[in-house]
């Protein structure tokens, strides 16, 4: 049996600990996306960006959740290099496996479900970590809605992809 | 227990370059489980969804058990109190249902595309963490006409399942995590 799934889940648990006893803060990471989104769009457009309604809620700054996001990238990155499994990739093997090793058509579908992804989590208010691990965790009503329609969506859509759409 | 406006505590939480440290190292510490459990994966994140590979369903559940009795204890001793996100039939029923689209097809969420990043996938860089800057664009554009249509519709109450049915949290940990040991059993029985 294989533990590592485990441990990575205790380690996440013992972490939410610090995030709420340390930061008053449940781990999240959509609202980052949004921030940075109108930061560019700050960038490109101007300060009247920062009149938008959802930007008056969510500041486009870097707060602490910003940096939780760019840790992710540094711990996920030693973690890789000191494991041996960093490798740089276009076309996961399983996507290959059903849609061919075509780079341009990974990166098309991965866009299309990033912006699905971008908008879904900022409309439903959070994602798997802010409502399927710290709502959850809470025993937030709404996050364990949110939670049960991620998966129950996302499997539905997976099917048809590598059932339906795949073979034909 | 309760603390005071003043303790060192509060005063760390509101030193806000401090936070963003803090954020930082947290963030490397939550990089280094999503690596380690392999949930920064395409394969594993897209083999739970066509249901033969449950990876991330043992991360969250083992995550959420681990988490919940520390929080609640926290909050019990008064240390630190819950953030409960509110919801509505139109923000996370809709919303979620677009998330889990976007989930299937991207085969990344918002926290393991960072992850995957890191890790060196390319398509999690330069397709996900793009897509979702941009859909996270247009739902701040939309915010203003959503928020004046759907996103109120159908309210849930903003609160725990234990405020809900009126009983102590521990009535409903307890239960909670004889569950999820239950499934995380039956999850391996089954080899999956």
């Amino acid at each position: 049996m294989d533990w590592t799934p485990y441990l990575a889940g205790l380690g996440i648990g013992i972490l939410s600990w610090f995030t709420f006893l340390l930061s008053a803060r449940p781990l999240g990471c959509s609202t980052a996306y949004a921030r940075t989104s109108g930061m560019i769009e700050r960038a490109i457009r101007g300060d009247s960006v920062l009149e938008k309604p959802y930007y008056r809620k969510f500041v486009p700054q870097i707060d602490w959740e910003w940096m939780l996001v760019l840790g992710i990238v540094i711990g996920a990155f030693i973690t890789a290099i000191v494991r041996g499994e960093f490798a740089l990739i276009w076309v996961p093997s399983t996507f290959e496996g059903a849609f061919g090793s075509s780079s341009l058509l990974r990166l098309a579908v991965a866009l299309v479900g990033g912006v699905l992804m971008g908008l879904g989590a900022r409309w439903a208010g959070g994602c798997t970590s802010g409502h399927g691990i710290s709502g959850t965790l809470q025993l937030a009503i709404a996050s364990w809605i949110a939670v049960v329609i991620f998966f129950v969506s996302g499997i539905i859509v997976a099917f048809l992809l590598y059932g339906v759409i795949a073979p034909w | 227990m309760v603390e005071s406006a003043d303790s060192p505590l509060q005063r760390l939480r509101q030193n806000q370059s401090l936070q963003r440290l803090l954020g930082l190292v947290m963030g490397v510490a939550f990089g280094v489980f999503l690596q380690l459990g392999g949930v920064t994966s395409y394969d594993v994140i897209i083999g739970q969804l066509l249901l033969y590979d449950f990876t991330v369903v043992k991360v969250m559940l083992s995550a959420v058990a681990v988490g919940m009795v520390g929080v609640y204890l926290l909050v019990h001793l008064g240390l630190a109190s819950l953030a409960i996100k509110p919801g509505s039939i139109g923000t996370t029923v809709l919303g979620g249902i677009i998330f889990g689209c976007g989930f299937a097809v991207l085969g990344y969420c918002p926290g393991t595309v960072a992850g995957a990043v890191g890790s060196g996938a390319l398509d999690a860089l330069f397709g996900g963490v793009t897509g979702i800057l941009i859909g996270a664009g247009i739902f701040a554009e939309l915010y203003p006409r959503l928020d004046a249509s759907v996103l109120q519709r159908g309210k849930i109450p903003d609160m725990t399942i234990p405020e809900l049915v009126g009983v102590r949290p521990r009535a409903v940990i307890v239960p909670m995590i004889i569950l999820i040991i239950a499934i995380l059993y039956g999850i391996e029985y089954l080899g999956l």
